[in-house]
Formats: structure tokens, C-alpha cells, sequence
């Protein structure tokens, strides 16, 4: 990314952090992102009940601090703070890992396929249209039906679909960009492909990129919870935002909590990512003011 | 002049139709899956059975109650050794198109219910007919079978061996007659609307895949005049609580179940609503009897047992109205009692003080405690009763538990293989009101006993019950052979399931039945 | 224009073959088979059916069996719903399913472009603000809890809406339906929308426009839609996917009898021929979709050539 932001002229990766810096509602995500991330990571450890504890004494009780339940239990008096952060990781990592492989491979596939054209871009696209028309949720769901449900093939399953899009949008906007005269003017002064490719693609790509992947981690995060809702979701006794905020639904008239907490942790997170992804979009487009 | 005529029909008719018939009677029955099918003979699952109930008339059908009662047959009579019996057919059973319902069209059911071409999934259960076993096997002609119209009206039954069951098999829709001319004509296509000729109290009106299933009363029916509902729909709801928010919504007026955490809230809100009572099924745990730590080991198996407290589990962990079960058996089987285990009535301290006997007997302790897997279908119910139990366990006994759970398919063929099992859930709903339905599936012949279970003197008792035609006798022996199970801590019981629906209160003629069976004919909305 | 429509029907047929060359092994891999059951049936009666579904010969055998078949257009019978053939089964969801999707399509194209370029020509105003937090909430919302709430909203607590089923497509039974599945696209469209827009509105050209005194109407409707447009033409294709998958909740919650409810249960019942089938008719869907967004590509952008 470094690499990429220094690589646009003019407009030193110090410059966008300044912007990003200064935009107070991206930030204050941010904040809260990270904050949320580090209560995931510790949280679990500091609470006295592990995740699938039972409390006997104490099934679906409201959220109260004297019980030591301090988002309350479920059904089964398991406690739902715990659950909730330990779900937060599994969903998060869902997330970052999926959008990750699906921004990798689709910035390069997309942007190659793009500005070779050609017979090169002809058998990309056919490559992608092939794969495009396999219903790759049906895929999932079948994957997930049939071998079990892994967390690992949660996530490469995700990112393998997602990839797709990003390929298809990037290789859609590199055609228009390759045509712009900034781009022809390189080429007409014999600057290799890939060094074009690299300084003027990819960067006039990266608003829509980050757009994209703002969207992304919050769509895999959802793509997870309807594995869930189908009862194909991540195995217990693991669970995730998706799988608790789905049980919350079904519990939302007489035990709310139970739909609060999860659902509140996930929105937030959702909301977050969609201010930090626009911040940064408006930090690294130098155009935008 | 014959416009006046005309206004005074219509006025005649308008007062005419405001006395003698008010609303027709609409019943609208959540159904959660849609039919695997409308053939009698290769439907599978309550869906159909439901439908089937309606549509059709067996020899003899379960009451609101659920105790069997006349049928198609009036009456009928028993030979003395208990193998040949002979039904009357009423003459005035007809089909939904008008034609009588005869002893040749049950002896076409029956036979096409086990011909192998129909593969019928409960053929097998018809076996106690003289020759089913050889039809079924493709070894005889279907002809063979042992049934037999003597006339239009008398149809004759002989069986290799007495079943009492038979009486109340013959009320399952495996056994129905179905048109002869209708399926030779349309083949597979006979159970579609326009095809589909029933012999019940309703026909088949419309089939909307996935959509509705609706079924307008059978003229023809011979107790056409008691029928109340004049139309039943249908419906394919697999969602618990999109079932549940439509009855809510008023577009339901009976509910095929009820949302799992839903049950404390319904008593508070919907109390009149609320229909729960015990079901003819067992929900326990087995254990892999092919191999340790389980093989020869019935003292580990009776700690495990009395380790788990299943009053806690019914009330806490399922609080539905679920009964602690003890025995294979549930309660309520008609002229049967199921043997009672010893622990059943200690209080649980003295339970697991026994339990961590037993557990250090075998060889277990904290520091080599017992490492064990339960394996079960992925779902929500059994994901927490293994939890509880795994919990339960592990604080009285100290035990590891690793809990797997596969999804349905997967897990039934491990279960079958029985290699990679140790602990697994199980469970049985019985197709008739007899002991039997469950019993056998114990019985080291049995092919569906994932167990490994084998004990001579449990076989020799069945069999024994089996052969014999005293009644009373017959359920002694299946007692004292569920005595031997229960002895053995070959599985273990958890609990017994419940029905559970809502029912508008305007429904009348709803009684709870252990068979869980409501037909249409027998509701009635009240004005 | 017809040489770039042939080649690319032409070319549907690789990707056909390839998706149920994929599909049919992967169901045939899976464990379990579609007759497992509690009660398992008599060997014999299994051996039955298995020689009927043609399942008892080898794999490549079967595989060659089902593409003949295809070729004829014929999908087989469906192991689970005995009554019925899988095109038939299809052709019964067909409709609702199209119904429903290509509603949902409008509505979120519609909506979202509108409420997209409201807030990109509005940017950093109350309108924005507005459009980017109702938008951020069609996110973060699951369709299974959107779902019920509408619902208990509409159908249980106002009773103005039934609370599910078919009804023969009756507009009220549609409207919550088309509302889930729209939702979250129109989110994603009117965020695309928004973002597109506005670096439109800031490229050099429309600078230029606006330096030679041409109204911001003119301006936004004759140089700046068309491009901004573009990338929401490139969504179109992954909004169909989604719209299509997101159909599968939408059907079982409220009921609707589309193509999509019959996926998830014929695959828990390894019911092979429906799974295939559905899988085969959604990859046609998305080839035939992905077809007409390049055209429209090419529509909105000349450079863009057929190829």
C-alpha cells in the first residue's frame, strides 16, 4: 500500500495520512474499531466464565452486574459476553482474512486483464465469466452442507467469490482508464506496461478499491451470518456475530439482550469500517476536496 | 314478469343459503415441509402424513384421542391362533369420484405397497404378512402376498405370524388402498389435482409446489354429513418462527410446531393457544457396543446414565414439557408399562455418588479420567443437551467430553459404520401404538441397530412376544425384554418428546394423542 | 453487435459445461446418499432404487447419462420430491423467483441511484448524511432480522400486510419481500453511486464544462451520469448473485414458492438431480445477466468496445 500511495505523483503517503488525520469522523471509527478489536482479543480472558460454561442457576437472565453476566446469558446460561467477543474474533477474522484474498488477487487480476486487452484480457475475462456464472454461494452452501463446517473453508470459500467482483470492477475501470490521455502519453513514451500498470492504474483505481473493500469486510462478515441463519454457520462450539445476532433474532421479544449486545457490536463494527473506508477514500483521492 | 320471478329466487336463495349453510368452514394447517410425495406407498415423513390422513381411509384410523377405531372396515374378526383376520368393508365407502371402494382395492394396495418396484420406505414393516418378506425381496410375485378379497366386501389378511399391532398398522397410510384405474391410467402423474382419486373424508383440490396444498371435502365420503371443515389448505413453512408470525397474523389456525425459546413466552401470552403432550418417540443416547470403552462395560455405562440429570435437562435445558425418560418405551402405550430402573426414583446425590463408584471402578479417575466423543446431528436442541451432558459429566465424574456434530446425512452413515462412534444421539418415534415399534429396533436382527447391541436373552423374549397370542402375555414379554435393555445400559434414555402447536381457540374437536394425529375431519370451528 | 451476441452465446456453453461437470462431482462426493434414512430401507428396496435413479452404475457413466439427458433438456426426477421431475420443480419456482429478484433489481437500481446522486451532489450536507446513515443501516442489517422486524411491524402489530405466503403474487403479499431483498443492494448502489459521482463531478472535464458557464442540470445530466453510471453497470452483475442468494432467506421466511428454497433442502437431502438442476438454471441466470451488463457497458461508454 505504501509502495502504491508514494507511487502517486505529487502525493506522498504523509500528505494522506495528514488528510485522513483530519477527517474527525474516520478517525473516531477508527478509534472505535480498534477498540473493539482489542476488547475481542482480551475480553474473553478478563471475564470469570468461559464460553460454553453453563450457570445452572442463571439461564437467560437480563444483563446485570452483581451475577457477573454483564451482557446476561442465553438459554442455555451460557454468558453473553464472552460469546459476544469471542464471536467478534471469529467474524473479524472472517472478514480481513476473505476481503484480503478476495483485494489481492482481484486488484491484479483485474487491472492486468484490463490494460493488456486483448487476447489476454479475452481469456482473464473468460476465466472470471466461467467462474462468475458457478452460483458460488450455492457453492458455499454446498461445501458447507456436505464437508462440515470449517472455519477455514469459511473463509477461502468467501474470498473466492468475492475476488470475482473485485476482478470485474477493476478490470471495468482500467478500460476507461487506459484510454485517458495521461495513460497513452506513457505508453507513447515506451514506459513498460507493468510500471503503467503499477503508477497510473492501480492509483487512480484505489477510490473505488477502497470503497470496495470497506464494503467488503462488512459483506463477508454478512455472507458468514447467512451460513448461519441457513444453520451452516461457523461450528459450535465456536460461534460469531452472525450466528448470535441470527439466535438474537429469534429471542428479540422476550430476552433483547441477547439481540442487543451482538447486534450492537456488529453494527458498530459495520458502521466503523464504512467511515474508515470513506476517510481513506478521501484522503487518498487527491481530485476530491 | 320473469324478472320479478328471478328477484324472488335470488331472496329465497339468499335465505335459503343465510340458514342452511353460513361461511364455509376454511381450515389453514402450517405444514413446515412441502410432501415428499401424495402416494400412499412412497411417502415418507409427518408432511405427507398429515395430507395422507385427510385424503384417505385406511381398514381402520386413529380417533381425535388417537385409539383406533373403524375404518373402512366396520368390523372384523380374528382367527384363534391369531394369523388370519377378516375385515368388513361398509357398503357405502366410496371414492372421490363416486366409485365403491372395495376388498380388491385394498388387496392392490397392499400388494403395490410391497412390490419392490414401489420401494415403499415402510415395506418393511408389513412384513408380518404371510410372504411380504419373499414380495419384497423380488422373490415372489406380488400376487403371492397373503391377502385376499373373498368378496366385494370381505377382505382377508394372514400373517406369518400373530401381530396384535396390526389392527392399528392398518391405520397407517402405507397401508391405504389407492384407484386402481386412476394409477394404471396416470402412472406417476396419479397424484396430481385432476388425477388423484382419495377414498377419505377429502380430494385433493389443488397443488401449488412449494406453495399450498388445498383439499376440498369428498361428497362421496360415507360419513360425509359429520365432516365440518369444507376446506383445508396447507402450507409448506419450514421457518419455526415465519409459522409462528403467521398464525400470529391470523393466517394459520393450526401450527405444526412451535419456536424452540418460545415456549415460556406462549404460556404467558398465548396460553389458550398453546397445545403440548407427549409424544410416541424417545430421544437417548446410545453407545458404540463394538467397541471400548463401551464394549463389556456396562458398569462405566450405568455411571455415565446416572451421572445425568435428566429431570434438569427436560426442565431447563428443553423446558418445553418434555418428560425425563427412563426406558426405550414412552409412557402412554396402550396396555403397556415400561420397566423402571432402579435410580429412578434416588435422589440425584445418591445417583452420583453411585455414578463416581462405578466410574473409579472401572478405572477411571481424575487423573486418568475417561476421554469420551458425543457425536450428534447438527442442531440446536442437540447441540445443548450434549453441552448440558458433557457439563453434567465433567462435574460429577470428571469426565473429558469432545463434542462433534456432523451434519444429518454424515452423521447417519457413521452411526452406521459404527467405527468412528462412541457416544451418539439417537432417537425413535413409533409408527404405531404398540412397544414393539420399538423394542425391535434392539433386536440384534434388526437392521437398524447402530449399537452393536446383542443379548440372547433379549432376542429369546421378543421372539418369544412375537409368537404369542395372549395379549397380556405378548406385553409381559416385551417388558421383561425391556427390563434386560434397561439392565444392560445399552443406551441411554434422555427424554420423551412432546407435539406442540398452536391451535386458534375458535377449533373445536382438537384433542392431544400420543400419535400426535389431528385430522380435519374431526375439527370443527365453533361460532 | 449479433457476431458479439453469438460469440457470447456461444461461449455460455464452456461455462455451462463447466459448472455441472463441478457441481455433479461435487454432490457425488459427498457423503450420504439421497435414500439414507433413520429407518434405512431394506437392502433390496435401496438396490431398486438406485438401478431406477440409473445410481448403480459407475460415475462417469452416470455423469455421461446426465449430460445426455441435459442435452435433451431434461433434468431428471427428483429423488426427494417423488411426484415430480426437476423441471418441473423448476418451472413451478420459476416465476416467483424471477418475480420477486427482478423487483428487487428495480427497486434498488432505482432508489439507489436516486439517493446515491442526491447525497454525491450534496456532499458533506444534511442530505448526505441522511442518505449515508439510512444506507449504512440497510447494510448492517441481516435480511433474516430485517425480515422479522418488518414482520412484527406490519404484518403482527399494524396488520396491514400479511405476514407471509403466496397469494398468487398479490401486490401486498410482494411489497415486504421486494423491500428485504432490495434493501442491502440499494445500500450498495447508492454508496457506488455516491462515490462515482463525485469523482466525476471533480474529474478536469466537468471542471471544464463548468468553467464555460453550463448549468449544473446540463451538466450532471448530459456529461456526468454516463460515466458515473459505470461502475454501478459493473455492480449489476454481483447485485443479481446476491439478489439471487439473498432470495434463498427471503423464500423461506416469507414463504414464497421460489427455486431458491428448494436449494438448501435438496441439498441436506443429497437430492442430486434438484441441486444440479438449480445450480445449472442460476448459472444460465448469471451468464444471461452478465451478458446484458456488457452490452449496457458498451452502451454507456463508446470506448469500450465489442470484442
Amino acid at each position: 500500500m505504501n509502495a502504491i500511495v508514494a507511487g502517486h505523483v505529487h502525493s506522498p503517503g504523509r500528505m494522506a495520512l495528514q488528510r485522513f488525520a483530519a477527517n474527525r469522523a474516520a478517525m473516531t471509527a477508527s478509534v472505535l474499531l480498534a477498540l473493539i478489536v482489542l476488547a475481542c482479543v482480551i475480553g474473553p480472558m478478563l471475564a470469570p466464565w468461559q464460553m460454553d460454561d453453563i450457570d445452572w442457576t442463571m439461564m437467560q437472565v437480563p444483563p446485570g452486574i452483581e451475577a457477573g453476566h454483564w451482557f446476561g446469558t442465553d438459554a442455555l446460561g451460557r454468558d453473553l459476553f464472552v460469546r459476544t467477543l469471542e464471536g467478534g474474533r471469529v467474524s473479524l477474522a472472517v472478514g480481513i482474512a476473505a476481503t484480503l484474498v478476495s483485494l489481492v488477487i482481484g486488484i491484479a487480476w483485474g487491472a492486468i486483464a484490463g490494460y493488456a486487452g486483448g487476447r489476454v484480457d479475452a481469456v482473464m475475462m473468460r476465466i472470471v465469466d466461467v467462474m462468475y456464472a458457478l452460483p458460488f454461494m450455492f457453492f458455499v452452501i454446498l461445501l458447507m452442507v456436505f464437508f462440515g463446517r470449517n472455519f477455514l473453508l469459511v473463509f477461502v470459500a468467501i474470498g473466492a467469490v468475492n475476488w470475482l467482483d473485485m476482478a470485474r470492477i477493476v478490470r471495468g475501470q482500467t478500460l476507461s482508464i487506459r484510454e485517458k490521455e495521461y495513460v497513452l502519453a506513457a505508453r507513447a513514451l515506451g514506459v513498460h506496461p507493468f510500471t503503467i500498470v503499477l503508477r497510473h492504474v492501480v492509483p487512480n483505481l484505489l477510490g473505488v478499491v477502497v470503497v470496495y473493500a470497506a464494503l467488503t469486510v462488512p459483506q463477508v462478515i454478512l455472507v458468514e451470518s447467512f451460513l448461519g441463519f441457513l444453520g451452516l454457520g461457523v461450528q459450535e462450539p465456536a460461534t460469531s456475530w452472525g450466528m448470535l445476532v441470527n439466535e438474537g433474532a429469534r429471542e428479540m421479544e422476550f430476552a433483547p439482550w441477547s439481540l442487543l449486545f451482538p447486534a450492537g457490536f456488529l453494527a458498530t463494527t459495520l458502521l466503523c469500517l464504512n467511515f474508515v473506508g470513506d476517510g481513506l477514500r478521501d484522503a487518498l483521492d487527491p481530485k476530491d476536496e | 314478469m320473469p324478472q320479478r320471478i328471478s328477484w324472488l329466487v335470488l331472496a329465497f336463495l339468499a335465505v335459503f343459503t343465510g340458514i342452511a349453510c353460513a361461511e364455509p368452514q376454511v381450515l389453514r394447517r402450517g405444514n413446515q415441509l412441502e410432501p415428499e410425495s401424495l402416494d400412499p406407498h412412497r411417502a415418507r415423513g409427518a408432511e405427507a402424513a398429515n395430507i395422507l390422513r385427510d385424503l384417505y381411509e385406511g381398514l381402520t384410523r386413529a380417533a381425535p384421542d388417537g385409539s383406533i377405531v373403524p375404518g373402512v372396515a366396520e368390523r372384523w374378526e380374528v382367527s384363534e391362533d391369531g394369523r388370519r383376520y377378516l375385515f368388513y368393508l361398509r357398503d357405502d365407502a366410496r371414492w372421490s369420484n363416486g366409485d365403491p371402494v372395495t376388498a380388491e382395492d385394498f388387496v392392490f394396495g397392499l400388494r403395490r405397497s410391497v412390490a419392490p418396484d414401489t420401494a415403499s420406505p415402510y415395506a418393511k414393516s408389513l412384513g408380518v404378512i404371510v410372504n411380504a418378506t419373499a414380495v419384497l425381496a423380488g422373490e415372489r410375485a406380488p400376487e403371492t402376498l397373503g391377502v385376499a378379497a373373498l368378496d366385494q366386501r370381505t377382505l382377508e389378511i394372514r400373517l406369518a405370524q400373530p401381530a396384535p399391532y396390526l389392527v392399528a398398522m392398518l391405520a397407517h397410510h402405507s397401508t391405504y388402498p389407492v384407484h386402481r384405474d386412476s394409477v394404471e391410467r396416470h402412472g406417476e402423474r396419479f397424484t396430481r389435482p385432476g388425477n388423484h382419486v382419495s377414498n377419505g373424508a377429502y380430494a385433493l383440490a389443488d397443488w401449488q409446489v412449494n406453495t399450498l396444498i388445498r383439499l376440498e371435502r369428498n361428497p362421496h365420503y360415507w360419513d360425509a354429513d359429520a365432516v365440518r371443515i369444507d376446506t383445508v389448505y396447507y402450507y409448506p413453512i419450514s421457518d419455526e418462527e415465519a409459522e409462528f408470525n403467521r398464525f400470529r397474523a391470523g393466517e394459520l389456525d393450526v401450527t405444526q410446531t412451535i419456536p424452540v425459546r418460545r415456549f415460556e413466552w406462549l404460556r404467558a401470552n398465548m396460553p389458550e393457544s398453546l397445545r403440548v403432550a407427549p409424544y410416541l418417540s424417545t430421544y437417548f443416547y446410545g453407545f458404540n457396543l463394538h467397541k471400548p470403552p463401551f464394549r463389556d462395560a456396562p458398569g462405566l455405562r450405568r455411571a455415565l446414565e446416572l451421572a445425568v440429570d435428566k429431570e434438569l435437562i427436560a426442565e431447563k435445558v428443553l423446558g418445553r414439557g418434555e418428560l425425563p425418560a427412563y426406558s426405550l418405551t414412552p409412557p402412554g402405550i396402550a396396555g403397556y408399562r415400561s420397566p423402571e430402573p432402579d435410580y429412578a426414583t434416588w435422589p440425584m446425590e445418591k445417583r452420583i455418588a453411585e455414578a463416581r463408584r462405578l466410574y473409579a471402578a472401572a478405572g477411571y479417575s481424575g487423573d486418568k479420567p475417561l476421554e469420551v466423543e458425543i457425536r450428534y446431528n447438527t442442531g440446536d436442541t442437540h447441540h445443548h443437551v450434549a453441552l448440558a451432558i458433557a457439563n453434567m459429566w465433567k462435574r460429577h465424574l470428571g469426565v473429558k467430553t469432545r463434542l462433534v456434530h456432523e451434519e444429518w446425512r454424515v452423521f447417519l452413515q457413521n452411526r452406521r459404520q459404527a467405527e468412528l462412534t462412541q457416544v451418539f444421539r439417537a432417537g425413535w418415534v413409533g409408527d404405531y401404538n404398540d412397544p414393539h415399534t420399538f423394542l425391535q429396533l434392539m433386536h440384534s436382527a434388526s437392521g437398524i441397530n447402530d449399537y452393536g447391541y446383542r443379548n440372547e436373552e433379549y432376542d429369546r423374549l421378543l421372539d418369544a412376544a412375537a409368537q404369542e397370542t395372549d395379549a397380556k402375555r405378548r406385553m409381559q414379554l416385551m417388558r421383561q425384554a425391556e427390563a434386560v435393555l434397561l439392565e444392560d445400559h445399552a443406551i441411554l434414555p434422555l427424554y420423551v418428546y412432546v407435539s406442540k402447536h398452536l391451535v386458534n381457540p375458535r377449533l373445536g374437536g382438537w384433542q392431544d394423542n400420543l400419535l400426535d394425529h389431528h385430522a380435519s375431519r374431526d375439527l370443527y370451528f365453533k361460532d | 453487435m449479433t457476431r458479439f451476441l453469438l460469440r457470447r452465446l456461444l461461449a455460455a456453453i464452456p461455462t455451462l459445461f463447466a459448472l455441472v461437470t463441478l457441481a455433479f462431482f461435487l454432490v457425488r462426493f459427498a457423503p450420504g446418499g439421497p435414500f439414507d434414512d433413520e429407518r434405512a430401507l431394506p437392502p433390496e428396496i435401496e438396490e431398486r432404487l438406485n438401478a431406477r435413479y440409473h445410481l448403480d452404475a459407475p460415475l462417469w457413466q452416470q455423469y455421461l447419462h446426465y449430460l445426455g439427458n441435459l442435452l435433451r433438456g431434461d433434468l431428471g426426477p427428483s429423488f426427494q420430491y417423488r411426484d415430480y421431475s426437476v423441471n418441473e420443480l423448476i418451472a413451478a419456482g420459476l416465476p416467483a423467483s424471477m418475480l420477486i429478484g427482478s423487483l428487487a433489481m428495480l427497486l434498488a437500481l432505482a432508489l439507489g441511484i436516486a439517493t446515491g446522486s442526491i447525497a454525491a451532489l450534496n456532499r458533506h450536507r444534511w442530505q448526505d448524511h441522511l442518505v449515508m446513515s439510512l444506507s449504512m443501516t440497510g447494510i448492517s442489517v441481516p435480511n433474516y432480522v430485517m425480515a422479522p422486524l418488518l414482520v412484527l411491524l406490519f404484518a403482527v402489530t399494524l396488520d396491514w400486510l400479511p405476514a407471509g405466503g403466496w397469494n398468487d403474487a398479490a401486490p401486498a403479499n410482494l411489497l415486504l419481500p421486494v423491500i428485504v431483498l432490495a434493501l442491502p443492494q440499494t445500500a450498495y448502489i447508492a454508496r457506488m453511486m455516491r462515490a462515482s459521482l463525485a469523482e466525476v463531478l471533480s474529474s478536469d472535464y466537468i471542471r471544464t464544462a463548468r468553467a464555460k458557464g453550463l448549468g449544473m442540470r446540463a451538466i450532471i445530466l448530459r456529461h456526468a451520469m454516463k460515466p458515473a453510471l459505470q461502475p454501478i453497470v459493473s455492480w449489476l452483475g454481483p447485485t443479481a448473485a446476491a439478489v439471487l442468494t439473498g432470495s434463498v432467506v427471503v423464500e423461506q421466511i416469507f414463504g414464497i414458492p421460489g427455486v431458491g428454497r428448494f436449494f438448501v433442502q435438496g441439498a441436506l437431502n443429497r437430492d442430486y438431480t434438484l441441486v444440479l438442476g438449480i445450480a445449472l438454471f442460476y448459472g444460465a441466470l448469471i451468464v444471461a445477466f452478465n451478458l446484458i451488463v456488457d452490452l449496457l457497458y458498451a452502451a454507456l461508454d463508446p470506448r469500450v468496445r465489442y470484442r
